[in-house]
């Protein structure tokens, strides 16, 4: 087994037997990333002198025998949205490609001060705003599961990065499901807490009241750590809840008896891939002989969520990116004859090519709903909608712990599929969607796999409820073979669809990697077998 | 829900953004099938509804009044564009 298959919590493991170094473990890292960044393309920036920099100052500390903060020296990647001192932090747009923030965002601070080692900052979908990170005004990321598939967006880098071993865990960023669709998409865990629970300060902002930073993790335990390590009240986010914190892995207790879940049934219709369906529904089973209580409901608005996000979360962004003028940060235009441009030129040129096409779509239809005449019958109808939205999932939450349904309606689709398509592009938020607008924590854990690619199941809670989220996500985990499974990347260029599965020191499976062979894509999906042979059917 | 050129241009100059022929009609048709598809929620009647503009129960988040760690002023300037000593420099305005 590869040091970049292993999860935070394995690493840090064998950093604090003394096992390994964490400038050896950084290095395994980062020869991965030589290795398979070419075909995966996650990264944007590489930090690797930093990387090895710091991975030395903890190994010094440690030789010292300090007690340091349990994941310190672990890599971690950082998507591109969060400012990151001194380093590069671009958005994956033309707008930033040369930006330098004098600062770090609160989350970088944090983890700094837990010791980990950056490794660099992860492509996106440009300003966020995307669901397959082929917005990026770079490159597209692809899937490490089918390189000719997108890995979701807008977390796609982070997502392949941690998915491909790229990265033992990462920082991603959700406003309608940027980190659990491509979670689920990149077969990790991904989850989006409560708003407010984790500081916005230094997150670039696209839509103030719906963007949260969180974990993407390959196991339920690191997504945890994690957690613990970000979360809490900023001073310097206004927005930021003050309530205290709790050690997120107590709840890992694996047991879920007499939990009850609910099953919207609008989240099980039209528009739902018959494969994705079925490993969802398998999953719930399993649910339900872990002890849980499943139970059918309705989220009657949940046809209006979709709608009410794209009209609440682009006329937020037409506020948020006015600030890209070309005065004080970013790209400035220049005329091609060296002469000058007035300021309106200056401003109408420096936009229209420092912003991609789904960025100028966003702020139009943004200022459209916001621009008098339209206020009343767009935004304003949209927030009374979010009140409904929110009512709804309170009514659940009353008979309820939690509410599932799948993350994604189908799998990993082909790069190019959707992007001529921008409505077909946002229907794949149709179910991470509600739960920004209504403020709640979310959770997406692989739970099978379609035709070879992953599927994800999405845990939704009341506000601040991450730890019975976790609760229930560690025990379906512990309970499944799904996150010991890695793709089968070689890094030569074109990766065949394929699973690798890796040992658990913990699980009692039977070690041994296995190599698949080309699998169709398409077609019924089907339980994952347990050890050995194939993880498909 | 059909906006018509005219629109798209009104639009787009309120939000900065320059627009080529092709652009226009790109946007416009896009726009319009994105605003008919989120005119649904027109469907439901919202007269007794309260508008949702926080998701927490947050109000009026202060803190006294002291100074505290600032940027320095060349870290302030080091992404201009253009630049004058400490001043920010920008196109002539008229």
């Amino acid at each position: 087994m590869e040091i970049y298959d292993l999860t935070a919590h394995e690493l840090a493991d064998l950093l604090r037997r003394g096992e390994m170094t964490s400038a050896e473990v950084t290095g395994a890292i980062f020869k991965r990333i030589h290795d398979v960044d070419p075909d995966v393309q996650a990264y944007v920036t590489l930090t690797e002198d930093q990387a090895y920099e710091t991975a030395r100052k903890v190994d010094g500390e440690r030789g010292q025998g300090r007690s340091l903060p349990y994941l310190a020296g672990v890599p971690a990647g950082l998507k591109d949205v969060l400012c990151t001192r001194g380093i590069r932090t671009t958005c994956s747009s033309r707008m930033l490609e040369h930006f330098i923030p004098p600062y770090n965002a609160t989350v970088v601070s944090k983890l700094a001060a837990a010791g980990a080692v950056f490794t660099g900052k992860l492509n996106m979908d440009e300003f966020a705003m995307g669901s397959s990170t082929e917005n990026s005004a770079f490159f597209p990321t692809r899937n490490p599961w089918d390189l000719g598939c997108v890995p979701g967006g807008s977390s796609g880098g982070p997502a392949a990065a941690v998915a491909a071993g790229e990265a033992p865990y990462a920082l991603g960023t959700d406003t309608g499901g940027s980190i659990r669709q491509p979670a689920s998409l990149c077969g990790i865990v991904g989850l989006k807490p409560t708003y407010g629970l984790v500081s916005r300060y230094g997150l670039v902002a696209f839509a103030s009241s719906l963007d949260q930073v969180g974990p993407m993790t390959k196991d339920v335990r690191d997504c945890a750590l994690v957690l613990n390590l970000i979360a809490g009240h900023d001073p310097l986010d206004s927005t930021s809840a003050p309530i205290p914190v709790p050690d997120y892995t107590s709840f890992l207790t694996g047991e879920i008896n007499g939990l009850r879940i609910g099953i919207p049934r609008e989240f099980f219709g039209d528009g739902l891939d018959a494969g994705v369906s079925e490993v969802v529904k398998a999953s719930l089973d399993k649910l339900a002989e872990l002890g849980a209580i499943i139970e059918e409901c309705s989220f009657p608005h949940a046809e209006y969520a979709l709608p009410c996000y794209y009209l609440i979360a682009p006329a937020e962004a037409s506020s948020n990116l006015a600030r890209y003028d070309g005065v004080h940060y970013g790209y400035r235009a220049t005329p091609d004859d060296g002469g000058e441009y007035d300021l309106m030129d200056m401003y109408l040129n420096t936009r229209s090519q420092g912003f991609g096409p789904e960025v100028k779509r966003r702020i139009m239809l943004g200022t459209y709903v916001l621009s008098s005449g339209y206020y009343d019958a767009y935004y304003l109808k949209a927030l009374k909608l979010r009140t409904l939205i929110r009512d709804d999932f309170s009514r659940l939450f009353d008979q309820f712990d939690i509410i599932v349904s799948p993350t994604s309606p189908t799998p990993p689709f082909r790069l190019g599929e959707r992007s001529n398509d921008p409505l077909s592009m946002y229907l794949s938020d149709v179910y991470t969607i509600p739960v920004n607008l209504a403020g709640i924590p979310a959770i997406s854990v692989p739970c099978g796999f379609t035709g070879g690619l992953p599927v994800g199941l999405q845990l939704m809670g009341p506000v601040f409820s991450e730890g019975t989220l976790l609760r229930i996500a560690y025990a379906f985990e512990q309970n499944t073979p799904h996150h010991r499974a890695r793709p089968s990347l070689e890094g030569s260029g074109s990766a065949a669809p394929g699973t690798r599965r890796v040992p658990s020191s913990t699980s009692g499976l039977t070690p041994g990697l296995k190599e698949c062979g080309v699998h169709e894509r398409g077609g019924g999906g089907g339980a994952v077998r347990q050890e050995g042979g194939c993880v498909h059917e | 829900m059909k906006l018509s050129i005219r629109e798209v241009e009104h639009v787009a100059l309120l939000a900065r953004l320059a627009l080529s022929e092709e652009e226009k009609e790109r946007f416009r048709a896009q726009l319009s099938s994105i605003l008919d598809y989120a005119d649904r929620i027109n469907q439901l009647d919202t007269t007794a509804v309260e508008p949702t503009y926080h998701v927490l129960p947050l109000q009026n988040v202060s803190r006294p009044d002291q100074r505290g760690t600032t940027l320095t002023q060349e870290e302030v300037l080091q992404n201009a564009p253009d630049r004058d000593g400490s001043y920010f420099k920008v196109p002539r305005i008229l």
